[in-house]
């Protein structure tokens, strides 16, 4: 069966939330981890928590919670609408909110291992050789980290395609705007249009294995 | 071994409990607990099991064997499709939906009805998504019959049920929604926004049909509870939560 337009603009909305959540929680989560990776102590210890805590917690908690919070009514959800000019719910803005929220423990986590696995001997070999802070980290941290990031970066990305509790909540399914995949399946079925249902499923699942194939082989690699 | 046999007796007892489970759409969020609490009394001893979701949802789960007894949809056309698959008994309507707009917005008003949604300062308007939703079509009827639909489709957020339409529209992140009636009309909800009553000739009828489903069809409690959807206390509250009779 051929995908019809509705599954493209779906996939699209999809492929658009999962890249601009995986480049916000490169920048975010890359220095975080880092601070967790070189930290011991108990604020640490609850940072990271704290951080793992969206493995755990239902989705829809956390779509419910930015629902609540950022209605229109509040005094959080007043501030944002002055500055973006729309609500947080119902936009895509508030969709990559809840996306970093629940993809954030599978950013951090090997973005952290990776950092980690960067010796200290190297990095006092790249300070005596007069790198500074930033030259340091850019040329001697991330190079050798690298896999864990991408690794990171991938399930991320991966994680994301599949979202649906946060989206169920906080989207509103707007097509072209907040209509993602996973939402699109679930309407097809409520609709009885089970060809379509099975279609839009296949080719997610296509889409989420080899991304997960391409995990597999960073992560190897980094073994070896 | 003896233990193994009290054990035995104890879940023949639980298992045999008079309950029967209902699936019901989400317009009855509010009316059923009465009602059930109304059959409970007239016949002790037995429990009203019900859960809330969208009929469309209920549909497909039914169809694949899910193991409720009674099915109420917010329509008539997915009792009837269940019951072309054999999946479950002839469909009865009980009572008809009405359609509200509804907002917590003391500044916008509903008396005029419809027209009022295609003012600037409504930006977002909650409809439940007409593709499968019973109310998401009557709303989308509503809003072409008045010439609306092409004004107002840029603005609309789709619930995945009613009752999250609802939802979208009390949390005020829509500024206004095509609701059920019933939803509304409910006691938790009285003093709450400004509603109105759109004209029932302006969509098409939400019928509200109940079927006995396969897996609840040795069940004598699961007719009986149908049946008791169309007796007078039935009826009375559903008339109280805005629903239409049928004669």
């Amino acid at each position: 069966m051929i995908l019809p337009k509705e599954f493209w603009e779906a996939l699209w909305v999809t492929v658009r939330l999962a890249t601009a959540t995986t480049a916000l929680l490169a920048v975010i989560g890359v220095p975080i981890a880092q601070w967790l990776a070189r930290g011991k102590g108990r604020v640490h210890l609850m940072a990271e928590a704290l951080l793992t805590l969206p493995i755990v917690l239902p989705p829809t908690v956390i779509g419910f919670y930015l629902l609540v919070m950022f209605s229109p009514q509040t005094a959080v959800g007043g501030m944002w609408t002055r500055v973006m000019g729309q609500p947080l719910p119902f936009s895509f803005a508030g969709l990559v909110v809840g996306s970093v929220i629940y993809s954030l423990p599978f950013a951090i986590q090997p973005f952290r291992a990776g950092l980690a696995g960067v010796s200290r001997e190297l990095l006092d070999v790249a300070r005596i050789s007069g790198a500074g802070r930033v030259g340091t980290f850019w040329h001697v941290t991330l190079p050798t980290a690298w896999s864990g990031i991408a690794a990171g970066m991938v399930l991320s990305f991966a994680h994301t395609l599949g979202e649906f509790g946060v989206v169920l909540m906080l989207g509103g399914s707007i097509p072209g705007r907040t209509k993602v995949v996973s939402i699109a399946l679930y309407d097809e079925v409520q609709k009885m249009d089970y060809a379509a249902a099975n279609a839009y499923s296949a080719a997610l699942l296509g889409v989420a294995f080899i991304l997960i194939l391409g995990v597999t082989l960073l992560q190897r690699r980094r073994g070896e | 071994m003896r233990l193994a046999l009290i054990f035995l007796i104890m879940a023949a007892t639980l298992a045999r409990a008079d309950e029967v489970s209902v699936a019901a759409a989400a317009d009855l969020t509010y009316c059923l607990p009465a009602i059930n609490a109304a059959f409970e009394k007239a016949n002790p001893g037995v429990k009203v099991k019900t859960t809330f979701g969208s009929s469309g949802n209920f549909f497909a789960q039914i169809k694949s064997g899910a193991p409720f007894d009674v099915f109420l949809s917010a329509d008539i056309q997915y009792p009837l499709a269940l019951e072309k698959a054999g999946m479950a008994g002839d469909a009865q309507v009980y009572a008809k939906g009405r359609l509200a707009l509804w907002t917590m917005n003391a500044g916008l008003d509903v008396s005029k009805g419809l027209a009022m949604l295609s003012g600037t300062e409504v930006k977002r308007v909650a409809i439940a998504n007409p593709d499968h939703a019973p109310y998401g079509r009557a709303a989308k009827a509503a809003l072409t019959h008045e010439g609306l639909w092409d004004a107002v489709s840029p603005k609309l957020v789709y619930g995945e049920n009613i009752a999250q339409t609802a939802q979208f529209a009390q949390t005020g992140n829509a500024d206004a929604g095509l609701v059920a009636l019933s939803l509304v009309m409910a006691p938790s909800m009285a003093g709450k926004g400004h509603y109105f009553e759109i004209p029932a000739d302006e969509y098409p009828a939400i019928d509200q049909a109940a079927v006995v489903t396969r897996a609840g069809s040795g069940k004598g409690l699961a007719e009986a509870y149908v049946a008791y959807l169309k007796s007078s206390e039935a009826r009375k509250i559903l008339e109280q939560f805005g629903f239409q009779l049928p004669k």
